[in-house]
Parts: structure tokens; C-alpha cells; sequence
């Protein structure tokens, strides 16, 4: 696996999680003990929903190699129907992004309920193995940001 | 600039063990606007909680960031501590360092880079959180329970004894739910009727419960303390009021060929019915597809026969809307569709039946008035065989990865039952394990096989197979004589698996409570808070959350109903301050805002603004802080920035991925 | 020689199967028709293959006597497969000792189109000697 072997790249990730249901599957993940690595940070937000276009550019920008955006499954949102919403903006903005460059594989939109702890566990190997093969992001970050 | 402090919580070895806390003490101690920064082992113990009361007190702290566990679990306990020692509650932020960093993580360098990244992430929220104050919103006091099966009617008689309204909603044509299609209850062989009747006529005559049955829910809005449900009153055909139940209708009625749901299609019923002599209310239904009026217009012998006039083909779907402060769901269970497991031979043999149906057969009101005998030929059986796990404990998709809990207790019972009425009936049991956790199931078990002679088998039925003398050829193992045996049985019994009731899903999504993959509700916390769902405002009560049998659920139900009633006692809830708010100087009135809201709570006002010395009468938006309950779709929605969320601002989650990706 | 372990190992690996899934139910020894010909049970074989007991396997008249009817595979509730670990089993005997009796050029001749593949495929490693 990439993760043992590439000892020089680790990549900065950002989990947004909704309150309801993701960032709770993620603590159902941890009481688990599921491991996935720990490049993944979660932030957390009331809904996915919450999640404006600008935050994930804004991480890009700041260096992040890869965003994922965790919410309810369709149907269940505990605002009835802000996971439609994230979906439909996420898909326009990720489209977007791999036009100018940021592949695809760098943004993800997941459904974790709060019972799949092991989904959750599972997507973010998924994701940070998939993030690993892609490498640094070098698109989008402004380079007075970087530190050396 | 805020003064802040830091306080990283060791968690005994769970935290400590892969984090280095002192160091991410060290680091906070970096962190712009921290002036206080230290560890403790448990940060929610009382020592931990008067830690930050006496640092806000002598530091003069503005925010607190507390490094522990999920803020699902101890945000609250500390934002009360905060409150206590004078700050604003909501100037608390959780680093969750446990579940999300030391439970995940082996290695200890890298948990800890992780930990003061966490704890950077936090601190620079805390940098940005302004004081919020709750609003209040009214609690009405009335709750609905949905499902009238022993557990919403012990639900319900509950709520209703602390003086509250309650209004069931059932589905069927009676209240009872499966709980009245049983014979007897183990492990004390009581009648299941004769406990379970006295409870439907308590609640159907208890002055606080309505009962609204043949009905469903069909909308529900609102929040916690203030649901507004709509509830769909199926046509009965028949008037509630004028009938006295005298059953004619059903006796004359000439369509009769309709398989009875109530006896598990093992016989039939008329069109119009009531599911069980005992049904409560005593009022019977028109199944409008199976009635002969419905369907060619030409009979109304029920009408002509009815003395009390109560007939009314005309009857409308009626919908009730109703004001609620508590929802409790009380779904129940069914067993599972059989369809799939062919070696069994369940669609083939009417003498294959699942346990359910057995309690039918047992029951002196059920098909066969309670002798046993095989439904193809009504012959008394001479040799029976009990299946156990069909479809439980399945990792394949055929069925349920879960143990169904109730059914090596009723296997019990059954044998028993079968061996104490017809001892010359020989019963065999093939189970996988027996599983008797329960006060006096063990023992229960074990007389089935001491006392009463019950051959039990450890091993499973691999086919059963219909001969053409009638029997039923039943190939098992024995696993341990290592055996395999070909017998041959009059009759089969699976106990099958029991899944949540199907509708429940449909429920769930309207009342936004979370369910799982099996389609169980899940409750907010699994050891601590089992009765509630995560979504404030809504309990669970019974088979919907899980496996269990009578005791256990009507235990829940009436944890269930303790819960609702504190809330209902409440005159006033705190409502969520974490609300958008429009700035009025950025907002240019498009209305985005209030085309995404959910729930309603984004107006538009006229407004004179004054705009650096300009003045001038706008439309703005306006959040009513009462309906909002937060999500920030307007947030982002909105083309001029001027909408935010308070508590989880653009500038915040900014600083957040700021501190992260720094 | 390979330690019991990696054949252990082996057999899972060629099989597909996770044998640790079993719950000891017994349904796989209930559904098999060629029971009573067999020295280690289907439920056993499980076992053996968890216990890493692999010798006894490869000796055992089990694997010569499996039909690879797979109703063992379509029955389990665990998704265990006890009739892909024998086949799995059977194959690393066929492969230690060299050549499958049948020869590739033969198989044209026996083909007949009702005829289910996968008895030609166990045919083929099953009829050695």
C-alpha cells in the first residue's frame, strides 16, 4: 500500500460532517476503534448544506489535497432537504474544479448515516488511499500560503 | 481579542494513552488569543468542571476550548459549567480528540499532530464565537404515539396517567397489534389475550386517549414541543358512532373468500370485518377492494341489514390535522417474507408454516379453534419439527444479519404447549444455539426438554421436502453425533426472522429520525439515552428499535413515555440560537433565501437602512429565530454574502479549514 | 513443503471463502447430498480450515466425494462457501501431485451442450487416479 511505503507526502484532508448523521457515524467510527488515517480532519457543520462552495476552494487554496463532504442519506436529512441541496451544489462546484484542474478524485460527496460507523471508516481509506495516488495538490493553493 | 482557555482532557488512558496532552498543552499555549492552557485526567469529573470555573473566574476568560471526547457527548456539560462560572455557553468549543483522533490512531506522534491541529481548529473558532442567547418557544402538551400495539398502548396509557392528551394512530381496523395474535406468553404461559385486552379497553376508555385506528400519519412539520401533524382517517364505510357492533353485517356479508391478515391467511374473512372478536373499537371496516359494492355497485346487503343504519358507502378519507409536543414511535415488527428460502418448502406445503402461524393454530379464536392440526388435511400432527434462525443471524442477502431475540424462547413455548396438550405428538427442535438470557427463560428451556420430553437437536434443517403420501421429508444435522438425519414429519414450523414493520421507513424520513440499515430507528445514544432518537422531540418505543420481546418492550415503552412526559411538562423550551441572521446592509432582497428555507422562516421586511449615511427604505430579509432551526442552506444560497449562521459563521468554518490546512 | 498455515492460508485465498464467518449452524452437513460417504464433514471441513488442521483435509476422502452441487454455498446463512474451501482443497491436491487426469485435448470430445460446466471444471479435478 502507498500509505506504508510513501513516507515523504502526507496529505491534508478535510472531512466536512454534518451534525446529524455523519459526524456521528464518525464517532461510531471512533468508539469502534475503525482506524483510518490520520490525515483526515473533521470539521463539523449543522447540515451538509451548510457547506458553501467557498469553504472547499478556500481549503484548496490553503493547501488541501483532498475534501470530502459527509451528509445524511437522501431522504433522511434532519432538515428534510439540505443533503439534496450540498448534492446539487457539490456537483456544479466539482465539475468545475476538475475543469480548471483539480481532479475529481480529490473531491468527494458521501452518505454516512449515524449507524455506519464502518462506512465511514471505510470512505475515508477509500479516500485518502485514492488521495495518496493523486499526489499533491498543486492547482489552486496560493503559494504565499506555503510555509517553506 | 479573546481570552482563552485551553483544557485538554486525558479521558483516564483513552486519550492519554495515544496522545501526548501535554504537549498539546505546550502547543495551545502558542495559539493566538490562548492565556490559559492545562490538562487534567477527567475533564467532565466535578474537579475536571470546577478546573474551568475557577480559570474563567481568575483568568477572565472570554472562550473555552475543551480537547475531550465528541461534543455529542460533553458539550453540553461543559457549556453549563461555562454558564455557571458567567460565560456565555455558547463560547465553549469542543476539540474532539477521542473519537475522532485517539480511538483511530496507534501511533502516538501522530495522534498527537493530529490533537493540536483539532485544538488549533477549535481555538481559532473560539477566536470568532460571539455570545448567543437562546430564544423560547411554547410546549404543547399533547403527545402522539404511532402504532397501537402493546407498546403504544402502554405508551400511551403512561403519558395519558400524568394527565397528558395522547392520541394513538394505528393503522389497522383495532389496536392490539401482533401482541393479540399470540396464544400464550412465555415464560409464565399467561393468555396473551387475557393481559393484553384489559390494556386496549383501559386505553380506549381512559378520557385522555383518543384512538384514531385505520388511520396513518401522513405529514408531519414542526419541532420539538410543536409538531403539526396531518392524519389520514382512512373511510371506514362505517359510522362509529351509530354502530353497535352487533356483527351481522360480517355474518351476512357474501364475499368471504378475502384471506384474514389477522390469522396470517391461514383462513378467510368477509369484506366487511373487524380483524378479531375482541377488536377494539368493536367497529367493523368495508375493505373497499375485496367489497362486492365497491366493485360492481350491485349488493348493500350489509347496509340492509345493518338496524342501526351505520353503513355509509359514501364515506370520505379524512384528514385530521393536530397540534404535538412529543411523537413516540411505536411501529413494531413483522416476520419475514419467506419467499426466498425454497429448501424449506414454505410455498410449497400449507403444512410448512412459520411460528406466527402456530400461535393462530394454538389460539381457541384462531382458524382451527385452537386444535392442532395440519392445515392440508386437518389431521392431528403426530411428529413435528421447529426450525430455528430462519432468516436470523444471515450474513447473505435472503436475511436479517441480526439474532430476532425472541424466537428460542417461543420455540419453548410452543414445544411445550404442544407436548403438555398432545403428549403423544413427538417435537423436535434443530437450533443453532439456545439463547435464554431472560429471568426464568433458562429454566423454561430446560423444562421443555427435562419435563416435558422436547428432542433438542443442535443442528439445522437443510431441506424439507413434501412426499406424496403428505408427510414432509426433513434432512438435518446432527452436529454433534455427526450425523445427518432424513425423517419424516407431519408438520414444519420456521421460526422466522422479525424485521421492523415496513412502513417505518416512510415514517422515519417524515419525522427525520435516523434509521439503519436494517431499518431499525437508531437511538441517540445505544447504552445511554435508548429510547430517544436523535431527533429532539421523538421516542422509541418497542420492536422499532430493536428485537424484544413483551417485558422488554413494554419496559421501553414506558421509558418511552417517562421521556415524553418530560418534555411535555415543560411549559418552555430553549430554542437552538444557532440561527442565520441577515445582514441588512448586504442584503439586496432576492428572495434566494426564502425559496431554499425548509421551514418557512425567512420574511421580507421594508426597512428604512442606513447605509454609510445613506438612507434609504430596502427589502430585506428577516429570520424568525422561532422557525429557524439552523441547517444554513440560506447561508449559502444567498449572492450577496449578507445571510450567516450564528455559531457556525462563514468566517468561522474559514478559520477552520484555515487552522487545518495550515 | 508449505506449513499448515499457508495452506491454510491457501485455500481461503483460493476459495474466496472467509471460513471464520461460521457460526457452526450445521445447515451445509443438512443440505449435503454426499454426507454419509464423507470422512470430515462439510461443517467440519469449516473448522479444519479455521484450525488450520490441513493435512487431515488433504487426506480426507471428503474432497474425492464432494459433488460441487454448491448447495451447501447456496444454503449457508453465513456465506461461508464449504463446497468452494473443498474444491479450493481439491485443487491444491491436484496441483501438488501434478497432472489432472483428464487432458485439455480430450474435453472437445466429452462436450455436450446440456451439460452444467462446472461438472466438466470439478470433473477435471476430481477424476485423478
Amino acid at each position: 500500500m502507498s500509505i506504508e511505503t510513501n513516507e515523504t507526502f502526507r496529505p491534508k484532508i478535510v472531512a466536512f460532517c454534518c451534525n446529524w448523521c455523519s459526524y456521528a457515524g464518525a464517532d461510531l467510527a471512533g468508539s469502534s476503534r475503525l482506524v483510518y488515517p490520520a490525515d483526515v480532519k473533521i470539521i463539523r457543520v449543522p447540515c451538509s448544506c451548510r457547506v458553501n462552495p467557498m469553504f472547499i476552494l478556500r481549503a484548496f487554496e490553503k493547501g488541501a489535497d483532498g475534501v470530502i463532504l459527509c451528509g445524511c442519506h437522501p431522504g433522511d436529512c434532519h432538515y428534510s432537504t439540505g443533503n439534496y441541496y450540498a448534492r446539487r451544489r457539490m456537483t456544479l462546484l466539482f465539475s468545475m474544479l476538475d475543469f480548471i484542474g483539480v481532479e475529481n478524485g480529490r473531491t468527494r460527496v458521501e452518505w454516512v448515516s449515524a449507524a455506519e460507523g464502518v462506512k465511514f471508516s471505510q470512505t475515508m481509506n477509500e479516500f485518502v488511499e485514492k488521495i495518496y495516488s493523486l499526489g499533491k495538490n498543486v492547482r489552486l493553493e496560493d503559494l504565499r500560503c506555503r510555509k517553506n | 481579542m479573546q481570552r482563552i482557555g485551553v483544557f485538554v482532557c486525558h479521558c483516564g488512558s483513552n486519550i492519554a494513552a495515544t496522545v501526548d496532552v501535554k504537549k498539546v498543552v505546550e502547543m495551545a499555549k502558542l495559539e493566538p488569543g490562548v492565556v490559559h492552557a492545562e490538562d487534567y485526567q477527567y475533564m467532565c469529573s466535578e474537579a475536571g468542571q470546577a478546573k474551568i470555573d475557577a480559570a474563567i473566574k481568575e483568568k477572565g476568560l472570554t472562550g473555552l476550548v475543551v480537547c475531550s471526547c465528541s461534543p455529542r457527548m460533553h458539550e453540553t456539560t461543559f457549556r453549563k459549567a461555562a454558564e455557571r462560572a458567567g460565560l456565555n455557553p455558547y463560547m465553549v468549543e469542543v476539540a474532539n480528540i477521542r473519537e475522532h483522533c485517539s480511538w483511530i490512531h496507534k501511533d502516538m506522534e501522530e495522534a498527537t499532530k493530529k490533537a493540536v491541529i483539532l485544538m488549533r481548529a477549535a481555538v481559532a473558532k473560539v477566536n470568532l464565537d460571539a455570545p448567543l442567547q437562546p430564544g423560547e418557544s411554547l410546549v404543547t402538551k399533547r403527545a402522539l404515539v404511532i402504532g397501537g400495539g402493546i407498546a403504544g398502548i402502554q405508551t400511551a396509557l403512561d403519558i395519558a396517567d400524568a394527565g397528558y392528551e395522547v392520541d394513538i394512530v394505528e393503522k389497522e381496523p383495532s389496536i392490539g397489534g401482533r401482541m393479540s395474535q399470540l396464544d400464550k406468553t412465555f415464560p409464565t404461559l399467561d393468555c396473551s389475550a387475557c393481559i393484553l385486552t384489559p390494556k386496549m379497553v383501559e386505553a380506549a376508555a381512559h378520557d385522555k386517549i383518543t384512538i384514531y385506528t385505520y388511520s396513518e400519519v401522513e405529514k408531519v412539520s414542526g419541532f420539538v414541543g410543536d409538531f403539526t401533524v396531518d392524519i389520514r382517517k382512512k373511510a371506514r364505510s362505517v359510522d362509529m358512532d351509530k354502530c353497535t357492533g352487533c356483527g351481522v353485517c360480517q355474518e351476512k356479508c357474501p364475499s368471504k373468500k378475502t384471506p384474514s391478515e389477522f390469522n396470517r391467511g391461514l383462513n378467510t374473512r368477509s369484506a366487511i370485518y373487524t380483524p378479531f372478536a375482541q377488536a377494539i373499537p368493536n367497529v367493523p371496516v368495508i375493505d373497499r377492494e375485496h367489497c362486492i359494492k365497491f366493485k360492481t355497485g350491485k349488493c348493500g346487503v350489509c347496509s340492509k341489514v345493518c338496524q342501526a343504519g351505520a353503513i355509509d358507502y359514501d364515506q370520505k378519507d379524512e384528514i385530521i390535522t393536530q397540534k404535538y409536543g412529543a411523537i413516540v414511535v411505536a411501529t413494531g415488527f413483522d416476520v419475514i417474507k419467506l419467499d426466498k428460502y425454497d429448501e424449506y418448502a414454505y410455498n410449497q406445503s400449507p403444512d410448512v408454516i412459520t411460528s406466527l402461524e402456530l400461535e393462530r393454530i394454538m389460539n381457541a379464536a384462531g382458524p382451527t379453534k385452537g386444535h392442532l392440526e395440519r392445515m392440508s388435511d386437518h389431521k392431528p400432527p403426530k411428529k413435528m419439527v421447529f426450525v430455528q434462525c430462519v432468516g436470523s443471524r444471515c450474513a447473505d442477502a435472503r436475511g436479517k444479519s441480526y439474532c430476532s431475540k425472541i424466537c428460542c424462547m417461543y420455540t419453548a413455548k410452543h414445544a411445550m404447549l404442544i407436548r403438555d396438550k398432545y403428549p403423544d405428538v413427538d417435537v423436535t427442535v434443530f437450533y443453532i444455539d439456545v439463547r435464554t438470557p431472560g429471568k426464568n427463560f433458562d429454566e423454561f428451556y430446560r423444562r421443555a426438554v427435562e419435563e416435558y420430553g422436547v428432542h433438542y437437536i443442535k443442528g439445522q434443517v437443510g431441506k424439507v421436502a413434501p412426499q406424496p403420501n403428505g408427510q414432509l421429508l426433513v434432512q438435518a444435522s446432527d452436529l454433534l453425533d455427526n450425523k445427518q438425519i432424513l425423517m419424516e414429519a407431519d408438520m414444519v414450523v420456521l421460526a422466522a426472522a422479525i424485521e421492523p414493520n415496513p412502513d417505518v421507513r416512510r415514517i422515519a424520513t417524515m419525522l427525520t429520525a435516523s434509521i439503519d440499515t436494517n431499518n431499525f430507528l437508531t437511538e441517540a445514544h445505544p447504552k445511554l439515552r435508548p429510547v430517544e432518537s436523535p431527533t429532539a422531540g421523538v421516542f422509541l418505543s418497542g420492536v422499532c428499535q430493536g428485537p424484544k420481546d413483551i417485558p422488554e418492550t413494554v419496559s421501553q415503552a414506558g421509558a418511552a413515555a417517562v421521556k415524553a412526559i418530560g418534555l411535555l411538562a415543560k411549559d418552555k423550551l430553549m430554542t437552538n440560537p444557532c440561527t442565520a441572521k441577515s445582514d441588512e446592509l448586504l442584503c439586496n432582497g432576492c428572495s434566494m433565501c426564502a425559496n431554499v428555507c425548509p421551514y418557512g422562516a425567512i420574511t421580507y421586511i421594508e426597512k428604512e437602512v442606513n447605509d454609510h449615511g445613506i438612507r434609504e427604505v430596502r427589502r430585506i430579509a428577516q429570520v424568525n429565530n422561532a422557525l429557524c432551526q439552523g441547517c444554513g442552506a440560506c447561508t449559502v444560497t444567498c449572492p450577496s454574502g449578507a445571510m450567516d449562521l450564528q455559531g457556525f459563521s462563514n468566517r468561522q468554518i474559514i478559520a477552520e479549514v484555515d487552522a487545518i490546512c495550515r | 513443503m508449505k506449513s499448515q498455515r499457508e495452506q491454510a492460508e491457501m485455500i481461503k485465498e483460493i476459495s474466496g471463502a472467509s471460513p471464520k464467518k461460521c457460526m457452526k449452524c450445521g445447515k451445509c452437513s443438512a443440505t449435503c447430498p454426499a454426507f454419509d460417504e464423507m470422512d470430515i464433514k462439510p461443517h467440519q471441513f469449516v473448522s479444519y480450515v479455521v484450525d488450520e488442521n490441513v493435512d487431515a483435509l488433504l487426506e480426507s476422502k471428503t474432497l474425492w466425494k464432494c459433488l460441487s452441487c454448491f448447495a451447501c454455498v447456496e444454503r449457508c446463512p453465513r456465506d461461508v462457501k464449504p463446497g468452494k474451501l473443498i474444491d479450493a482443497a481439491r485443487q491444491m491436491v491436484v496441483r501438488q501431485r501434478g497432472a489432472d487426469y483428464l487432458a485439455a485435448d480430450e474435453i472437445p470430445n466429452l462436450l455436450d451442450p446440456e451439460l452444467p460446466q462446472q461438472l466438466l471444471v470439478s470433473a477435471f479435478r476430481r477424476y485423478k487416479r
